[in-house]
């Protein structure tokens, strides 16, 4: 049996189509969630999506958090079901408290879009199976709202609990991608819960699965095999 | 104030009316009586007020226009020509490609935020309206001197305003053009614009057909915003509004600019495309300048003509709006439809999906008239082609300026030149760090360029390149340029040079370029030398297409930019639009691999007239602009398009302003890799490396197609010198200097952040 990957669409939701593409691109079989829609259609994992869902308005993943479709992935999410949340995805995660922490305006104040160095924090998670420990990774990065923030209690715990997955790469050459784009505490780009089967991180895997397009790079499809092989595994 | 009906206009033809007020000149309030046998009502006159302005009724612009209709030249690819909301090219694969550049300049000055973010969310409606998905935006702007107080507030503005209002649409932001030149100062260049995607049977047009069929209106409330704007902002030079106060004269015409809402866009996108998916609009039409008037007015009569609008069922953000101005509004996020009665249902039904308001508002009727009701009462009946089509046609006086002659005698090839190495060296990291030359990523950045996982090439490309087809990789490429220094030198030519750069820059990225679009950019057409520039630089522009062979599928015309008596430079803006089978098969700018060869395609003259070099190092505007080849810019054009479909090129960079060193700076930066480079034969130093000679191109070959690639130039005919090597970490000119990479990196990078940080 085909391993089934959900897609969800909110009201402004921009790259949902992205990661239908990357999905079907890793192998698995893409199926598109709506957000008014309770019924998860079956789905062995979720992507939230990046965009800007109901504009941004209130705070950004504010009101997307109570929509629907979030009810039954908060239920299944805690009751292990792989999901990733990327960019106004992780910023939704946040909102719904599966993740710790949120994303504040970046310190520069301006939205930014750039090819990004990452270290792969932690190779242990659903989505991260695929890379190594300490791996450095270049993946688009666009957004105005991704400055992560927690308090120190709770950055301490993630990363005791190695529950960071992702850093930005901050030594190096800034034309390389390097440098922590806006601000974020102990350049944190993605981060899991405790049982790894949640990652959410600002940056765009989803944009960086094909040699043509964007940055020419297909680093990011490892999220997406991670999973698939961490589904059919199960 | 009591309501105006058609009924109480015919009896009071003596009232007084504010059609002066409303920008119309007397005998234009003539003629509408004439229209109508009897005086209009207050709602007639605001229809006929918008539609009738500068900006919709392109009344001055009219008689050089119809060229772009008249000299076309043979081209199959066309599918929808000038006249609809955006024209639409055949790419082949059964796809039919959409796009179109227009001005949001005098907002953007006022208010820089909203009024470039609703520059974006109109175009991106245009292109909509045609039928296609919109999949990328590129914005060609222009602003004043770069360290001038002011361009601190406009630019930051206008680049924030498209970063947050496109990057919420999910569009591509894929290319355009930052210029900062003192002749923008009060009145900056904001174009935008935009490309559509669609199947040849998914193309749909502005018209209300079929009786019976309803009329509706979806998308944001009416509000207040930008009442007027189209007819007195587009049409006349704003004053300052205290200064205006100052002098104790009329209050300024200045109104509120549109406010935009990129949610509210997005989700008109998406639910109009699902309604386009099952066919179920019979017209559709998008609500830019002049709103309801232009919608209404535009879609009956190119139908049968017959409509009927119940005013009052216009949802309202402000419930005090008086039926005049719901007319004039100018809300964003509005889509007008008609739909015939057995499909209502289903339309309104996706409309509830995506939480977009849906009204009917009224129904396309037998008979030849758009009337309008509120509350019952009639308060517009007017023949709607008078109101769209038939305003006034100038034929406005123009003439050489005076100072025209001057200004091509003050030749910029007698400008001094720099005697020693030593001083071309500083003039080269002057050029490249100059605002114009230098990196523009502080503002690129803000755009997001990877959505929708379609972008082959983006800035600083020389043109952006989308894929729209993920099975055939099928994709168009699009660039846009303009220089206005060339065109004060000389319009004719500028706009022929215009072309020719755009032309380039599409076919060095491998496509092959079918079609343009226009944003004429120009000054008051009531100056006599305004219009002069106007009437050379449309023909140049004609003449320039039939003979390259890229019909013009439609444009914009922004007239009134200046700043008290001062006229900007006159700056038509070209968008070349062009296919490429395969976009594997596409050549980027970068010097990516040491060892590949370096050369220069085409001939180098003596060239310094409107140069970025005269500018840079001497202020200065004067002499001749290139000379423009036209027939060597498309042979120019099919090798490189030949080179890219046959692997015999890795790197591909047109060469334009700031000439040869220009262009080496900024491959080789993006490519991380230096260069040696040899002076050719013939030429010298400086003439090599400043020139901005048209029809040129610098391209870098892998050792192994060297042979193939001279070949082809050869029995071509196109001039290629082997200029030098890629490799190492500087640029060194051999016999003159050398330039570390690190170097000039910071010398290129570092300007715009530190001017506008």
């Amino acid at each position: 049996m085909t391993t089934r990957i959900g897609v969800v669409t909110f009201p402004g939701t921009l790259d949902d189509r992205d990661s239908l593409r990357a999905i079907r691109l890793a192998g698995a079989e893409p199926v598109s969630l709506w957000h008014r829609d309770k019924d998860l259609h079956q789905v062995d994992a979720v992507v939230l999506a990046g965009g800007f869902s109901y504009g941004d308005y209130l705070r950004a993943g504010a009101i997307s958090r109570f929509s629907p479709v979030m009810e039954t992935i908060i239920e299944q999410a805690r009751g292990g079901m792989p999901v990733l949340g990327i960019c106004n995805g992780f910023q939704i995660l946040t909102e719904a408290h599966l993740l710790p922490g949120a994303m504040l305006r970046n310190n520069h104040l301006h939205f930014i879009c750039r090819d990004q160095k990452l270290r792969v924090e932690n190779a242990e998670t659903a989505w991260t199976g695929d890379y190594t420990a300490g791996q450095e990774i270049s993946i688009p990065l666009k957004n105005v709202d991704g400055r992560y923030t927690a308090d120190e209690r709770t950055l301490d715990e993630l990363e005791a609990e190695g529950r960071v997955a992702f850093r930005y790469v901050v030594d190096g050459d800034a034309a390389d991608g390097a440098g922590n784009p806006n601000g974020s505490l102990r350049d944190i780009a993605g981060i899991s819960n405790a049982g790894g089967n949640i990652v959410g991180l600002m940056p765009h895997p989803e944009h960086a699965v094909e040699p043509l397009v964007g940055t020419g790079r297909t680093d990011g499809i490892p999220f997406f095999t991670s999973v698939l092989k961490k589904l059919v595994n199960a | 104030m009591s309501l105006d009906t058609v009924k109480n206009a015919a009896e009071t033809p003596d009232a007084a009316q504010p059609w002066k007020e409303l920008g119309l000149k007397e005998d234009e309030y003539a003629r509408i009586r004439e229209i109508l046998g009897r005086r209009p009502t207050g709602a007639e006159l605001a229809m006929y007020s918008v539609m009738w302005s500068e900006h919709c009724s392109y009344k001055s612009s009219k008689v050089h226009l119809k060229q772009f209709g008249e000299k076309i030249p043979e081209n199959d690819a066309m599918l929808v020509g000038i006249g609809e909301n955006a024209g639409v090219v055949d790419v082949g694969q059964g796809y039919a490609v959409t796009f179109k550049v227009e001005s949001h300049n005098h907002p953007s000055y006022i208010e820089p935020y909203q009024g470039a973010a609703t520059g974006i969310g109109g175009i991106v409606r245009d292109i909509l309206a045609m039928g296609a998905r919109p999949v990328a935006v590129v914005d060609p702007l222009r602003f004043g001197a770069a360290d001038h107080p002011d361009t601190k507030r406009v630019l930051p503005g206008v680049v924030a305003g498209i970063g947050g209002y496109g990057n919420c649409l999910g569009l591509a932001n894929i290319g355009g053009e930052v210029v900062f030149d003192a002749c923008y100062q009060g009145n900056p260049l904001v174009n935008a614009g935009c490309i559509g995607v669609m199947k040849h049977e998914d193309i749909h047009l502005a018209k209300a057909s079929g009786p019976g069929n309803k009329v509706i209106l979806y998308g944001a409330r009416t509000g207040g915003d930008g009442i007027g704007g189209v007819s007195v902002l587009a049409s006349e030079t704003f004053t300052d509004p205290s200064a205006a106060d100052a002098a104790g004269t009329k209050p300024t015409k200045r109104p509120a600019v549109q406010v935009g809402d990129p949610f509210q866009e997005k989700l008109l996108i998406e639910c109009t495309l699902e309604i386009f998916k099952e066919k179920l609009v019979a017209g559709i039409q998008d609500l830019g300048g002049a709103g309801l008037s232009c919608a209404t007015s535009e879609l009956a009569s190119a139908g049968s003509g017959g409509m009927r609008v119940e005013l009052d069922t216009v949802p309202l953000r402000d419930a005090t709006l008086s039926p005049e101005e719901i007319l004039m509004s100018e809300s964003q996020e509005r889509m007008c439809a008609i739909v015939e009665p057995r499909h209502v249902d289903r339309f309104m039904e996706i409309c509830e999906k995506w939480d977009v308001i849906a009204t009917v508002i009224g129904e396309v009727t037998e008979g030849e008239r758009l009337e309008i009701f509120w509350h019952g009462e009639q308060i517009v009946d007017v023949p709607p082609g008078t109101v769209a089509h038939e305003g006034p046609v100038y034929h406005r006086p123009y003439a050489r300026p005076e100072w025209q002659d001057a200004l091509q005698a003050d030749d910029a090839n007698r400008l001094p030149r720099p005697a020693t190495s030593a001083e071309l060296r500083a003039q080269v990291l002057a050029l490249v760090s100059s605002p114009n030359q230098a990196s523009k990523s502080w503002v690129t950045d803000q755009y997001d360029r990877f959505v929708q996982g379609n972008t082959v090439l983006a800035q600083p490309e020389d043109a952006g390149m989308i894929r729209i087809d993920e099975e055939t990789n099928l994709g168009v490429a699009m660039a846009t340029d303009g220089n206005g220094r060339f065109a004060k030198l000389d319009p004719y030519t500028g706009a022929q040079l215009a072309l020719a750069e755009s032309y380039r820059n599409v076919a060095a990225t491998g496509a092959k370029p079918l079609a343009i679009s226009n944003c004429l950019n120009f000054g008051s057409p009531e100056d006599p030398d305004v219009m002069w520039q106007f009437a050379e630089a449309t023909r140049g522009l004609a003449d320039g297409c039939l003979e390259l062979g890229t019909p013009v599928t439609g444009g914009n015309v922004s007239l009134y930019n200046q700043t008290g008596a001062t006229a900007i430079h006159p700056t038509p803006v070209v968008a070349v639009l062009g296919v490429i089978d395969d976009v594997n098969r596409r050549t980027p700018m970068a010097f990516a691999e040491p060892g590949q060869l370096l050369y220069l395609l085409g001939d180098t003259a003596e060239e310094f007239g409107g140069s970025a070099w005269s500018q840079v190092v001497h202020d200065h505007l004067g002499g001749m602009p290139p000379k423009v080849d036209l027939g060597r810019e498309k042979l120019l054009g099919e090798i490189l398009i030949s080179a890219s479909r046959d692997g015999m090129v890795d790197a591909a960079h047109d060469l334009s302003d700031g000439g040869v060193i220009q262009a080496l700076t900024e491959s080789c930066l993006r490519g991380r890799n230096g260069a040696r480079i040899v002076v050719p034969e013939g030429l010298d130093a400086f003439t090599f490396l400043f020139s901005e000679s048209a029809g040129r191109a610098i391209v870098a070959v892998p050792r192994s197609e060297e042979l193939r690639f001279t070949d082809m130039c050869g029995a071509r005919g196109l001039p290629a010198a082997r200029i030098g090597v890629v490799d190492g970490d500087e640029i060194e000119v051999q016999g003159e200097f050398t330039l570390p990479l690190a170097e000039l990196r910071e010398a290129h990078e570092a300007t715009i952040p530190a001017l506008l940080a």
